[in-house]
Parts: structure tokens; C-alpha cells; sequence
């Protein structure tokens, strides 16, 4: 690896180290309703959306009224996008003319967006008008991403709040995640990328003839606003096909970097908001050491495997399905942090990474994205591994376990498992029913431990909710947009439900004070004891699977057999 | 007889365990715990393949071995339970012995005496019995007239007499008890089967053991946990089909025992195994300590109790005041005053004043029977004269309260020296209490000097208190004394903080104000105006010795009246839940090790090239063959629980640290150690294996 690689890595850490406070501060100020220099401006704009949608910003909602509130707007905007894709070929700004798709892949991407997956079977410049990407799935990444920070807020509170019986307001945790957040940032983001050389235009493709005298189609479209809140929402949602690697989305290494960082900016920022939110920095210290500890550990296996000498390629340096401009080591940076944080965005093809590579980035969603995970969704989950976590290593210093004070008792830990259990069920009874049935098998372009990969591979990132994919894999069938749909509406409520169940059964429970007797949640041991749970519950489930994709192929590929 | 502790491998004991370690095969039984649940239908199903071998002529003892480690594994768990079981029921024998076949003596029309002898099973509430010498008291009862001391070392093993009198707070009797001395008249206050006696037989015999909050938590986290790992196993058979056919295999690699053997390995049968016995051990150590807990929920409040009210009579200090110090008034000798003060005392026999020829004896060598040559004549201290003391010959010799002998060396026309006075205030300042020694000869009165009574703190009390500081404990004192007295006490003792003055109601308050800002609270008590707060405290120990309705307030007996113990319950929970996480982390640790052993073994031969399978690479112990693999792991997995049995009843080791300590120790020990010691074990036992060809 070159240094100014190494370089670029080390600039990447040390300014996420540094925005996460800046950023994770400004954020739990919205949430706790401090002023901040956007005050002035937008909270007049706030009051408006209340009052046009009747809502009451001071209500408050139990856990129960929150859940509701947020499975009847995910269901609204599931439908939205349904009927946009059904209908688009007769609604405005469709200067391409395409058609209205097939009624399964409307379902598997309506799914997608609302889920926060991005999961795409379809190719955006050939599949989707203008009105669909904006109207449809950009609306959807703002809010999917504005749904998971209002769950991990919710989260925070019923942890915080002392003696209390209600969560917050889903509706205004919404609107203050949108408006105060992920709006200004996106603006700001999509402005540089547009500086760029981000397409961003509603005029039709543009047809050429190349040097070699054949006629091309250049697509364009609205893409550097699109492009901000799907890296910024950990959506990762390409408006192209081939998402991040197209010379039009991610044109410089400049909006490179600027994309890969925005990729981890607000998962990283809300640990810090967390902390603020408990009362405890060091609280979402931890937490943010345990998750940069994993990132840096699966970065290294990655680039390790990535440089080593494939004695069937004859090379050190594997360029296969990577951009040249972008080079191998920020492949490998992006592939990483894209499959942790639950964003699913793309700048080099997954398929083509060394075995190892490619196993490391399952990896990551195979734990749970709680790695950083998705904005919002990465904390929460989080958290029902620190649940466990407390639960099991807690009774070791001879107390019943307790967690920033509150108790965690039966219904945690049921629900804690159950939020854990949703998304392995999803991956591992996929993939069995997948690689034994026609309908299955017949999508896969490679045999062998790698063809097991690209099935393993894509109910992973369904069902964490991550999107983006192995490549290799034909799946706009009906089966795959089928299972998938179902896996990545698992991966995610299987989670949130959970997540604000246990919001609701620890805010009504008494907070025992700390003492010398507490075991302590905000010291390194925590963050080793936390590792060792995802490690041992979260991530040895998968060993037998990777075992037989990722690991078997990096052994045989070592012995000269590919696939 | 409780407090007689046993081997943790008595053969009695042990030779009962192992008959009910087969009784509880009972699928009753084993539904109760879903982790060995599944270890018993695997090893039923394994059974059946096994004989579906033996008919079709394809027998192997591989298949063979590995269904009888499974059975182990089951059996070895049911073992651990048994065996905790054992020892409860081995002291409810005996127990039972004190019950059986005794007669009363029934007063139809108390109070008049017509009596009529009844078996003992036939009393109802109400009743009033007549207890003499050499009865039996037949049933948990209220003393409503007389007094009597009675050996109650049936319960407690304390063969002193205790007093038990009509009114006040020694008035509860217990069945099964035995009057030595006078007769006592018992109304009867519970029925027959439900009596004191009776639950702690219960109790103790574990018969109606109900999972404690923190078991029944950790028992859904077992079976979500054996849930993920079902799903691994049973989707790998489902990957394995299609890794098969890519690697142009032709037979399957999972047979079903093979399947069962990863599961069972996976699952946490070590913690799932050994769970119950634990939460059995735990109560009988308290046992053990002559303390019965009324529910496994209170010996677990007992390890989060972060508050202890301690009563500073009998658990701080001694129970009585102690003369320290005579301090003489100005031109008396020091000698003089101590003699003086012992002779006023010889015949006082409160402790104060045996303290008091004590300290004179100690400090002077002046002996008693020196002083009794003369016609002496003692005055015992009453109401109205707040003074006792002695006339010997013409000399009057008083000793009393500062405000007392001033009015009588005043009416004697004396005056009350300063010196003197001060030293009474500073005695009172330190919480300590003077007392006034003059000397009346002749009509002439002289104050000789003050004698200092005070509390006396145990010794190694404040090094404790300093200890439980460390674990986060905060104690409380609790005592009737003016305030002054009471915080030069708790600073004597190191508490860390004290009520003085204190009445239920206050007591009460001060739990209740702790409870609200969530803390958990302990408490002592044996009077009846105790119940309220024995009720409100989450820890609640009554003295045996106290009424009825302490008893029946508190979650905890205990046997000794020793306020005191209400440290040790601390610690025995804490060590419950100690051994608990511990052995959680132990068993999940486990894991790694077993992963690596059975996942290269079951694939050894796929996608292979030259005969070696490409995953043969993951092999990181070298185990010899993928069977003896396979059969080192599920060997490892049954022995280890076996191993911990010992651990398990014991508990883990506790000494009161604070928390991030005693988790580093116990991480280090029980986690990491979790992860090593399945490589080092399953790598000998496959030595073994290969060494006695078992496969």
C-alpha cells in the first residue's frame, strides 16, 4: 500500500474522531430541544408542519402510541412509492418514457426504501422516471433514515428518563431528525458534489457518438441531491446502476472521500449524542470504541487479503472490478464502512474483492450492523447487544444486572434476543431455502462456495437492512423479490419493535444510583466484554456459512481453484 | 444440627443423587429446562438412529458413542441437580425427626386447667396448649401466660436455653421445641402443616423452589441462545447439501447424531445444566449459616442491597455499656475513686456494673472480696433516686447521674466541684455516660470523680464496614440514642451514616426516602414494632428469638439471633449471582473452541484435493481424525459439567471489591479461561481417544 493511502486512511479516522463530537452535540440538542444557531430559522418552519398536520409537539407518546405512529407512516410511504412505480410511464418528468415496472419489484423496492435497505433489483437510468427517484425513493431516504434516529432517540429517552411512561413524539422526532439534520446537511453535501461534476439535471439523456463511431446513451438526471442523503442516511441507494463507481455519481477522489466519510458521519456523531442524551459522554465513548475497534480490525483483514499474492491472477494488485481512480485501498475503505454502517452504496463491485475481503464485508452484516450501522439503526442495535452484554457480564460482580441504573430483567433480555434473532433467522433460513431450491439456484452466475456467497450475500444485506450487493446474482425474479422483501421488513421492525419495547419497559423502572458496586458500562473492559458478545453470539452463528463461502474459497484459491 | 456442614460429596447424599439423576429423565422434568431439553430429545433421536443401524446391519460405534455422551451430558446435569437437592432434603430429615408423633396438652376452657391429651396433628389456630418441662411445644404458638426456657436447638443447633415469656417481644414459640424449665401457656397461631417447622422443611428440601426473576431472565437468554444455535445447525445441513453436490460429493457429510453432537456443543449445556443447582446451593449455604431465606427472590435482592440498617445494639457494639475510664476529681486519688466505684458495684450485677469491678481489677489490681470485710449494706438503683450504690459502716458510697448526686451532695451542703462537671460534659459530649461517684462519711459529702461508660465497638467491625464501603454498601446505624451519643458511635465504628433516636416510624421513613431514590435496603429486626420495616425492606432478617410477627414480616430467619449475619446474607448473595454470570460466561466461551474442533471435522472432506479438504486448514488443534473430533468435543462438553459441579455448590470465591475489580477477576478467569480451556481439554481428550482406539 502506498503511504498516501495510508494517509488518507488516517485522515478518514481522525476526522470522524473529530465531527463526532461537533456533530453527535449539535444533534442531541435538537432532541433534548436546546437551541442551536438553526433555531431562528427553521423552528418557524417546524411550527408551520405541525400545524398543517395537526400534530401537538408536546405530546407525549408511550411506546406503544410511538410504534404505532411509526409503522402507520412507514406503511403510508411504502405505499407512496408502490403506486409511483406502478404509475410513473403516466405522471410528469419522465422525459426517458419509461414504463411502470412489474407489481413484485415495485414490492421489493417500495419495501426497500421505506426499510432503509436501498436495496435495488432494478437499474435506476433504465428502470425509474425522474418523479419516481425524487418524489418516491428520495423522500423515502430522508425519512427511513429520519425513522431509525427517532427510534434510537426513543431508545435513549426510555434508558434516561427516570420513573417516566412515555418515549417522546414520534412525530416531531421525525420532523426535527429531517428538517434540523438531514436536510441542511444534504444541501450542503450535494452542492460540493455538484462542484464536482455530479449530474444534476431534469433534461433528457443525452445521446453521442464515441471515438469508435458507436452511438451511447448518456443518462442524467437529479443526482448530487439524491446522492448527499443516500450516503448521508445510510441509505446507499445509487441513483445509476452501478451506484458509486459511475463516473457521474462519484467523480473525483475529492467527492470520493467526501461520499466514504459521509457514509459514517452521522452513525459515528449519534454515539455521542447518545451520550448526551444518558447523561453520560463517556457512555457513547465506549460504544463508538467498541464499533471503530471492529471497523479498523475487518479494514486490516480486508486490505491484508486485498495485497496479498494471488497465484491465480499472478498479481499483488487485484484492480478487478475496482476503479481505476479510485485504486484498491480506498475500495476496500469504502466496502468496509458501506457494509458496517448499513448503507449498501458501492464505488468497486463486492463480487470481484479477494474471498477474504468479500467475507469480511458479509461479516459486517452478519453482526447485526452494529457497526456504526445504519443512521439511528446502528445504535439501537447496538444497544441489544450492550443488553445482553450487561445481562451476562453484569451478574459477575455479583449484582442483578443493571444498565446506566435500570434494571435489566426478563423482558429485556427476550426482547434483546429477539431483536438479535430476527435478522440471523432471516439470513440463515434464506440462504438454506435459497441454494436448495430451482428457483434459487437459477439466478446464480457462479457455482461453488462462490455462487453460496452471492445467495448468502444478498439475504444478508436484506436482512440487515444494508442493500448493497454481491453482485453475480440475477434477482429480480419473483422468488428473490419475494424473500427479500420479507427479509428486509424482518431485519428491520424485528429490530425496531424490540428496541422500543424495551424503550417502554425501562422507562417506567426505578434508577438505582451508581456506586463502587455498579458494574461499569463506560470502561475499556465493557468495550472487550461487548466484542466478545457480538463475536460469540452474533458472529460464530455465521461461522459455519462463511466456512463454506468466503473461507473455503480464499483456502481453494490458495491451491489455484477459482470459481 | 443445621449448622453441622457437610462434605460437598457425602455418599449418602451422593448415592441418592445418582438414583434420581435417572428418575429425573422424566420428560416432566427435563421440559422444565429447554437447554437440557434439547439435549435429551437429540440424545432420544440419536438412540433411535442408532437401532435403525443396528436392524439395517450398518452398526457403528461412533454413532454409539457419541448417544452415550449424549445421555451423559443429560445424566450428568440431572446429577448436579440431584446432588444439590441432597443435601437440602438430607437436612430436612432431620428436621422432620422433631415432628413426628408428639402429643399436647389441650385446654379446652382455658383459663380454666382441664386438660385433655390430643395428637399434635389435631390442633387448630387458637388453641391454647399447656407446656411443662419435658414437652414438646406442638405447634408455633404466642406464650399468653408464664415463662419458660426452652431448647429450641431442634431449629438452630444452639443448645443454649432461650427465654420465652407472655408479652413483649419473647413470646413467639416454635413447634418442635422443647420446654426445660416451668410451664408456659401457647395459643396456637398456625395451623398444622403450615407451621414454621413445616416450611423450613419445605424450604430446605428445595420441594417448592420457584425460579428466582434473575433465573427465569437467564433461562429465556439460554433457550434464545439455543434457539440461534439450533438454526445454525439445523440451515448447515441445508448449506452442506449444496456444498456437496458443488464439490462432487456423493454422500452426505451430516448424519444426524453428527448434527446433534455440534448442537449439543454449541448450546450452553454447561451453565443450562448446572443453573438450578446453583440457585439450590445458594439458599443452602444460607442454611448452612443457619439463616432461612422464604424465597430464592430474597437471597438475590440480598446481592443487590446497596443499604444496610444495622441496629447498633448486638451488631456494632456489644450489647451493653462498659466502664472505660475513671476519672478522678481534682486532689482525689485515682485508686481511691476505683476502689469506691467497686465496692458500689460488687453487687450490682448489670453488665454495666461488672464492667465497672472489671476495669478497677484491671487498672488497680483492687479485688473484690478485699472490700467485703465490713458490715455492708447495698442500695439498688431505682426510679426515683436515679442512684445505687453501697453503706459500709458509717461510709455511704453512691454512684448515679451528674444531675442526681449533684442534689444529693447539695442537700449535703457540698459544693459540686467544676472539674468535675466538666469532665461529665465532655463524657456526654462523646456520646459516652458518666457516672458520679461520691462519698458521704460523716454527714460530709465529697465527689471522688466520674466513671465513663460507653459503647464498645466490636472489634474488626469498622474494617467490615470499610470493606462493604469498597463493594458500594452503604451502612446505616440505626440506635435509640440522643444524637450526640449515636454519631460519636458511628464514627467510632465507621458507618456511614446513623438515625438517632429512632422509632419504627422513623425507620420506616428512612427505608422508604432510600427505596425512592433506588436503592435496595437490608435490615434486622425482631420486635413486633420492627414488622412494618422488616415488611418494607427488600432484605428483611427477623430474629428467630423475635415475635411472631417479625417473623412472619422479614424474608429471612435467622436461626442464631445474630445481627450480624445480615453481612454474610449480603455476601451469599452477591456469590449466588457471581456464580451464576460466571458459569453464563464460561459456557458461551466455550464455544470458540468447539466451533474450531467440529467444523473442519464434519467438512473434512469437501472440496478436497489430494484427499485433504480444503477447510482441514481450520484444524488449528490437529485433532486426529474427524471423529475423534467430533467424540472429543461431546466428551469435553459432558465432563466439563461434571467439573463444575464442585464450583456450582460452592459458588464462585467473593470478597467485597468494588465491581470493575472483581469483573476484571472474574472476566479474566471464567472468560478468557472460558475460551482456553476447551482447546487444552478437547485436545487431550483426542489424544486419549486415538491412544484407546475408541474410534
Amino acid at each position: 500500500m502506498q503511504t498516501t493511502e495510508l494517509l488518507q486512511i488516517a485522515l478518514y479516522f481522525g476526522l470522524l474522531i473529530i465531527l463526532t463530537p461537533l456533530i453527535g452535540g449539535f444533534m442531541a440538542k435538537i432532541f433534548t430541544g436546546e437551541k442551536t444557531w438553526l433555531t431562528p430559522v427553521l423552528t418557524p418552519v417546524e411550527g408551520f408542519i405541525y400545524k398543517l398536520s395537526g400534530v401537538d409537539d408536546r405530546e407525549e407518546m408511550s411506546w406503544k402510541q410511538y410504534a404505532c405512529a411509526l409503522l402507520v407512516f412507514n406503511l403510508l410511504g411504502f405505499l407512496a412509492v408502490f403506486i409511483l412505480m406502478l404509475t410513473q410511464a403516466a405522471l410528469p418528468l419522465n422525459p426517458q418514457g419509461v414504463t411502470g415496472t412489474s407489481v413484485l419489484l415495485a414490492l421489493n423496492t417500495a419495501v426497500s426504501f421505506m426499510t432503509n435497505t436501498n436495496w435495488q433489483a432494478y437499474s435506476g437510468e433504465a428502470a425509474l422516471s425522474y418523479l419516481t427517484q425524487m418524489v418516491g425513493l428520495g423522500v423515502q431516504n430522508f425519512v427511513s433514515a429520519a425513522t431509525g434516529i427517532a427510534v434510537m432517540v426513543a431508545l435513549a429517552r426510555g434508558i434516561a428518563r427516570k420513573q417516566g411512561t412515555s418515549v417522546g413524539n414520534f412525530w416531531v422526532d421525525l420532523t426535527r431528525s429531517t428538517l434540523y439534520i438531514l436536510l441542511p446537511l444534504s444541501l450542503l453535501l450535494a452542492i460540493i458534489l455538484i462542484s464536482q461534476g455530479v449530474v444534476q439535471s431534469f433534461g433528457s439523456y443525452v445521446q453521442t457518438t464515441t471515438l469508435e463511431g458507436r452511438s451511447q446513451m448518456i443518462p442524467l438526471g437529479a443526482a448530487a441531491s439524491q446522492i448527499a442523503i443516500k450516503q448521508l442516511g445510510t441509505n446507499g441507494g445509487g441513483f445509476f446502476g452501478v451506484n458509486s463507481a459511475h463516473p457521474f455519481e462519484n467523480p473525483t477522489p475529492f467527492s470520493n472521500f467526501l461520499q466514504v466519510f459521509s457514509i459514517l458521519m452521522l452513525p459515528a456523531a449519534l454515539t455521542y449524542t447518545y451520550g448526551k442524551i444518558v447523561g453520560s459522554v463517556k457512555q457513547g465513548w465506549t460504544l463508538f470504541a467498541a464499533m471503530l475497534v471492529v471497523l479498523l480490525i475487518v479494514l486490516g483483514v480486508s486490505l491484508w487479503s486485498e495485497t496479498q499474492y494471488n497465484s491465480v491472477l499472478q498479481t499483488a494488485h487485484q484492480m478487478e472490478g475496482k476503479e481505476q481512480r479510485f485504486g484498491v485501498a480506498n475500495s476496500m475503505l469504502w466496502g468496509m464502512t458501506t457494509t458496517v454502517a448499513s448503507n449498501g452504496s458501492v464505488n468497486a463491485m463486492h463480487d470481484s474483492f479477494s474471498p477474504l475481503a468479500g467475507g469480511m464485508a458479509m461479516l459486517n452484516m452478519m453482526l447485526g450492523e452494529v457497526i456504526f450501522g445504519g443512521v439511528g439503526a446502528g445504535m439501537y442495535g447496538m444497544l441489544m447487544f450492550v443488553v445482553i452484554t450487561v445481562f451476562i457480564a453484569g451478574l459477575m460482580v455479583g449484582r442483578t444486572p443493571e444498565y446506566l441504573g435500570k434494571k435489566i430483567e426478563a423482558f429485556e433480555v427476550q426482547m434483546a434476543m429477539v431483536a438479535i434473532l430476527a435478522p440471523s433467522a432471516v439470513i440463515l433460513i434464506g440462504t438454506m431455502i435459497a441454494v436448495l431450491i430451482p428457483q434459487g439456484l437459477s439466478s446464480l452466475n457462479n457455482q461453488g462456495p462462490h455462487g453460496f456467497s452471492e445467495i448468502l450475500y444478498a439475504f444478508t444485506s436484506a436482512a440487515g437492512n444494508n442493500g448493497s450487493a454481491f453482485g453475480g446474482l440475477t434477482v429480480d425474479t419473483p422468488f428473490y423479490n419475494i424473500a427479500l422483501s420479507l427479509g428486509m421488513l424482518i431485519g428491520r421492525f424485528g429490530v425496531i419493535l424490540p428496541a422500543l419495547a424495551i424503550a417502554g419497559s425501562l422507562v417506567g423502572k426505578k434508577y438505582t444510583p451508581p456506586s463502587l458496586g455498579t458494574f461499569p458500562t463506560d470502561k475499556p473492559l465493557f468495550v472487550v466484554l461487548l466484542l466478545a458478545v457480538i463475536g460469540i453470539v452474533g458472529a460464530l452463528t455465521f461461522f459455519p456459512a462463511l466456512s463454506l463461502g468466503p473461507i473455503v474459497e480464499h483456502l481453494l484459491m490458495n491451491s489455484g481453484k477459482i470459481f | 444440627m443445621l449448622s453441622q456442614s457437610q462434605s460437598l460429596f457425602d455418599p449418602t447424599i451422593t448415592r441418592r443423587a445418582v438414583v434420581d439423576a435417572f428418575s429425573k429423565l422424566n420428560p416432566l422434568v427435563q421440559l422444565k429446562n429447554p437447554v437440557m431439553f434439547i439435549v435429551a430429545v437429540g440424545a432420544v433421536l440419536s438412540t433411535m438412529t442408532v437401532l435403525r443401524d443396528v436392524a439395517s446391519g450398518t452398526f457403528s460405534g461412533f454413532t454409539l458413542q457419541i448417544t452415550l455422551w449424549l445421555w451423559f451430558t443429560v445424566l450428568f446435569a440431572n446429577f448436579a441437580e440431584a446432588i444439590a437437592e441432597g443435601r437440602g432434603k438430607a437436612q430436612a430429615d432431620t428436621l422432620r425427626k422433631t415432628r413426628s408423633g408428639s402429643t399436647a396438652r389441650l385446654l379446652t376452657q382455658y383459663p380454666s386447667l382441664t386438660e385433655h391429651r390430643v395428637v399434635a396433628a389435631e390442633l387448630k389456630v387458637g388453641d391454647v396448649v399447656l407446656c411443662e418441662a419435658g414437652d414438646n411445644i406442638p405447634g408455633d404458638g404466642e406464650v399468653i401466660q408464664g415463662i419458660a426456657s426452652v431448647n429450641e436447638s431442634a431449629i438452630t443447633g444452639e443448645s443454649a436455653p432461650v427465654i420465652r415469656e407472655a408479652g413483649g417481644d419473647r413470646s413467639a414459640v416454635t413447634g418442635g421445641t422443647q420446654v426445660i424449665s416451668d410451664c408456659i401457656y401457647v395459643r396456637i397461631t398456625s395451623e398444622q402443616g403450615d407451621s414454621f417447622l413445616d416450611r423450613m422443611i419445605a424450604l430446605v428440601e428445595g420441594a417448592q423452589r420457584q425460579k428466582t426473576p434473575n433465573e427465569i431472565a437467564l433461562s429465556i437468554l439460554l433457550a434464545a441462545l439455543s434457539i440461534v444455535f439450533l438454526l445454525a445447525v439445523v440451515t448447515l445441513k441445508g448449506f452442506a447439501y449444496y456444498s456437496e453436490i458443488a464439490s462432487g460429493l456423493t454422500n452426505s457429510l451430516l448424519s444426524i447424531p453428527v448434527l446433534i453432537a455440534l448442537l449439543v456443543c454449541l448450546i450452553p449445556t454447561t451453565i443450562g445444566g448446572l443453573l438450578s443447582a446453583i440457585g439450590i446451593s445458594g439458599m443452602d449455604r444460607l442454611i448452612q449459616r443457619n439463616v432461612i431465606a422464604t424465597s430464592g427472590r430474597a437471597v438475590e435482592a440480598a446481592g443487590d442491597v446497596d443499604v444496610l440498617l444495622l441496629d447498633k445494639t448486638g451488631t456494632i457494639t456489644f450489647g451493653n455499656r462498659m466502664a472505660s475510664e475513671f476519672i478522678p476529681a481534682n486532689g482525689v486519688d485515682a485508686k481511691r475513686l476505683a476502689e469506691a466505684a467497686q465496692r458500689s458495684s460488687l453487687a450490682d450485677e448489670t453488665p454495666e456494673g461488672r464492667s465497672i469491678v472489671v476495669l478497677a481489677k484491671e487498672l488497680f489490681g483492687i479485688r473484690g472480696h478485699e472490700n467485703t470485710e465490713h458490715q455492708t449494706t447495698f442500695i439498688p438503683f431505682t426510679a426515683q433516686t436515679r442512684m445505687s450504690g453501697v453503706d459500709v459502716g458509717i461510709r455511704s458510697i453512691r454512684k448515679g447521674a451528674a444531675d442526681a448526686v449533684i442534689k444529693l451532695v447539695e442537700s449535703y451542703g457540698s459544693v459540686f466541684p467544676a472539674d468535675v462537671k466538666r469532665a461529665v460534659e465532655d463524657i456526654a459530649k462523646t456520646g459516652g455516660t458518666p457516672l458520679v461517684v461520691a462519698e458521704i462519711v460523716e454527714n460530709k459529702a465529697v465527689v471522688l470523680g466520674v466513671i465513663h461508660l460507653k459503647d464498645v465497638v466490636k472489634g474488626g467491625i469498622k474494617e467490615r464496614f470499610a470493606e462493604l464501603r469498597k463493594a458500594g454498601i452503604r451502612t446505616v446505624m440505626i440506635t435509640g440514642d440522643n444524637p450526640l451519643t449515636a454519631a460519636a458511635i458511628a464514627a467510632e465504628a465507621g458507618v456511614d451514616d446513623y438515625i438517632a433516636e429512632a422509632t419504627p416510624e422513623i425507620k420506616l421513613k428512612r427505608i422508604r426516602d432510600e427505596q425512592a431514590q433506588g436503592h435496595l435496603v437490608a435490615m434486622v429486626g425482631d420486635g413486633t414494632n420492627d414488622a412494618p420495616a422488616l415488611a418494607q425492606a427488600d432484605v428483611g432478617v427477623a430474629m428467630n428469638s423475635g415475635t411472631q410477627a417479625a417473623r412472619e414480616a422479614g424474608n429471612m430467619v435467622d436461626l442464631d439471633n445474630n445481627p450480624t449475619k445480615l453481612l454474610e446474607v449480603v455476601e451469599i448473595g452477591k456469590q449466588l449471582l457471581m456464580t451464576r454470570g460466571s458459569l453464563t460466561t464460561f459456557s458461551i466461551a466455550n464455544d470458540v473452541a468447539k466451533y474450531f474442533a467440529i467444523i473442519p471435522a464434519i467438512f473434512a472432506t469437501l472440496y478436497a484435493t489430494n484427499g485433504t479438504g480444503a477447510l482441514s486448514a481450520l484444524n488449528i488443534m490437529r485433532l486426529a481424525t474427524p471423529e475423534s473430533a467430533i467424540l472429543s468435543a461431546i466428551i469435553f462438553n459432558a465432563l466439563i459439567i461434571v467439573a463444575l459441579i464442585p464450583l456450582a455448590l460452592r459458588g464462585v470465591a467473593y470478597k467485597p471489591l468494588p465491581a470493575s475489580t472483581l469483573l476484571w477477576k472474574n472476566f479474566l478467569l471464567y472468560g478468557v479461561g472460558g475460551i482456553i480451556v476447551p482447546f487444552v481439554g478437547i485436545k487431550l481428550i483426542d489424544m486419549l481417544v486415538v491412544v484407546l482406539h475408541l474410534v
